[in-house]
């Protein structure tokens, strides 16, 4: 009965698995595997929900972290995808800056995340790893107020230049004034 | 920063050189395919450093997005990119529906595909027609509208809109497709093939068209993955990478079709490309037609999905339902997607923050356009001015997508 409901659509909410945060439990993936092996310290957390897996990172490591992933035969996440950034106002640390990796050999995903305080949001430029991260971090910059040091030009690329405030932070109202 | 892509750097601050001359270019100028804005320095008529300026499309839709129910998101969605507005519409369904955990109709899926498959074609021809019209082929304009016209009306019949559809729905379709819908498709499936070769005849061999386009404004692979480009650009350079292919979703597992893919990396290689993809899509639309399954267009979560019109007007629970959804909107567990999908110009991923309420937390799109952007840098550095415009043309960048 089961099965011919889900053929016909009907059987429609799929329970997630609770999401995996224990470390021990996701050794087995390898980008989780390699980080650990080579530092465990720059490891802050992991979690392995929705068929996705996100490594949260101590943010001295995240340079060196992401040229890891991206040479080692074993992880090969070869393609930048995407950073943006989440406000968790008025939560400390406030900011999450959110990568997104892709390895085309092994077709896989992996979200890294740094945890950044708001009274010093700034984190390494990967544009040193990926010149393509250039947009993306100057928009960052731009909407959230995040520091890329090392970015070659790390200017707004959305808002005014002469624009004040950072739109997307979450004390930033979305109409009316500021 | 390796000196290959120094020109990110400013280029205004550098005059001075006597040598050199800064050039602006748009962000009003028919060839930059809307509000781009490109600062050029020169050396004669070789460009040395170019830098891109964009942003004045800037609309704030991630913002937005935050103060919005999740299904009032949808058609803001279709506004990001306005030529592809139903594969903006998948990704995000897609990217809720992970969220909730809701897998939907066989039904809904399939014609979700087919009608992305449209899109890709409908967002082809519109950037054939302009590219070669940049280039100087006027007539393949007018060809290439004149198709692109019949898919705007499968689309009106199909969601009563031409442009903004906004047809997808979290879990389905809004719905159930109009009577006669498929026979119009499948004859505008049918007669498609032979259109394509007209334009085909026009350029493929033209002479004119090559000695514009081939060896122009090139990019090696290493440069594309590099630059994180995707879609026809990367696959022009012979980065073989598909999603639809390679990380499936929405069931485009159970289609057959080849990806296309060039080693040139010239402008004519991602033409090449771009053709042959509106030939594969054609295919995907016919066996969308012939194996369309039947069944529901709605997944069967009365939270999440309004209900017919018909219950409403005989069970108490289904008014309910209506009511609260539309009033209050539904709430979505709290987690973390991100969903990438083929659009015609590449990788358009929705990552999405929930916190367990009924507006999104953040929703933030990785649009192709903007990194596709990137890829203008080593295309034009080095070469003739007179190649920017078959450069742009051929990265096929829709602003709003860029700027969101």
């Amino acid at each position: 009965m089961e099965q011919a409901d889900q053929e016909r659509g009907l059987v429609t909410l799929m329970a997630w698995k609770p999401a995996i945060t224990n470390l021990e439990e996701l050794k087995d993936r390898p980008a989780l595997n390699r980080l650990l092996s080579w530092k465990a310290e720059a490891v802050t957390g992991a979690k392995f929900d929705r068929d996705e897996l996100t490594i949260w990172l101590r943010r001295e490591f995240l340079c060196e972290a992401c040229r890891l992933l991206r040479d080692d035969a074993a992880t090969a996440f070869n393609f930048f995808s995407d950073v943006t950034c989440v406000d968790w106002y008025p939560e400390e640390p406030r900011f999450e800056v959110v990568y997104s990796l892709l390895s085309m050999s092994r077709k896989e995903r992996i979200r890294l995340k740094v945890k950044l305080n708001s009274d010093d949001p700034s984190v390494e430029s990967l544009t040193e790893l990926w010149p393509g991260a250039n947009p993306f971090e100057r928009e960052v910059f731009d909407l959230f107020g995040i520091h890329f040091n090392g970015h070659p030009y790390l200017h707004r690329i959305m808002m005014p230049e002469d624009w004040q405030g950072h739109p997307l932070r979450k004390d930033y109202p979305v109409e009316g004034y500021r | 920063m390796s000196s290959k892509f120094s020109s990110l750097e400013p280029v205004v601050e550098v005059i001075g050189d006597d040598r050199t001359m800064v050039l602006n270019m748009g962000p009003q100028h028919p060839s930059t395919h809307g509000v781009l804005r490109l600062l050029l320095e020169l050396d004669g008529e070789t460009i040395v450093r170019i830098r891109p300026d964009v942003g004045y499309l800037h609309t704030g839709i991630e913002k937005t997005c935050e103060a919005k129910f999740y299904q009032q998101v949808v058609p803001l969605t279709d506004r990001i990119d306005y030529l592809c507005p139903m594969t903006n519409n998948l990704a995000y369904a897609l990217a809720v529906e992970k969220l909730l955990g809701l897998e939907i109709p066989k039904r809904a899926q399939w014609i979700r595909v087919m009608l992305n498959e449209l899109t890709r074609l409908n967002s082809h021809l519109v950037w054939l027609g302009t590219h070669a019209l940049d280039i100087g082929a006027m007539t393949v304009f007018l060809y290439c509208f004149r198709e692109r016209e019949d898919i705007l009306r499968l689309f009106e019949m199909v969601s009563g809109q031409r442009m903004m559809t906004s047809y997808f729905r979290i879990g389905g379709l809004a719905l159930e497709v109009p009577l006669g819908f498929f026979e119009r498709v499948k004859r505008f499936a049918d007669a498609f093939p032979s259109h394509i070769d007209e334009y085909e005849s026009l350029l493929t061999k033209n002479p004119i068209w090559t000695g514009r386009t081939k060896g122009v404004a090139k990019i090696t692979y290493e440069d594309a993955i590099a630059l994180g480009l995707s879609g026809g650009v990367a696959r022009g350079s012979g980065v073989d990478w598909d999603l639809r292919r390679d990380m499936p979703y929405s069931s485009y597992e159970q289609f057959d079709f080849k990806v296309p893919v060039a080693t040139e990396g010239d402008v004519f290689a991602r033409y090449v490309v771009r053709v042959e993809e509106m030939r594969e899509s054609t295919k995907i639309v016919q066996q969308a037609l012939a194996g369309m399954p039947e069944g529901p267009i709605k997944a069967d979560a009365p939270k999440v999905v309004l209900p017919d019109r018909e219950k409403m007007k005989t069970q108490m629970e289904a008014l309910i339902y209506h009511f609260k959804i539309v009033t209050e909107g539904f709430t979505v567990p709290a987690g973390e997607v991100y969903q990438g999908v083929e659009s015609p110009r590449g990788e358009m991923g929705y990552y999405i923050v929930s916190d367990g309420t009924a507006k999104p937390y953040r929703v933030h799109m990785r649009s192709p356009s903007f990194a596709n952007l990137n890829a203008i840098l080593p295309m034009c550095q080095g070469n003739l001015i007179a190649d920017v415009v078959a450069a742009i043309g051929s990265i096929d960048i829709v602003l709003g997508d860029v700027d969101r």
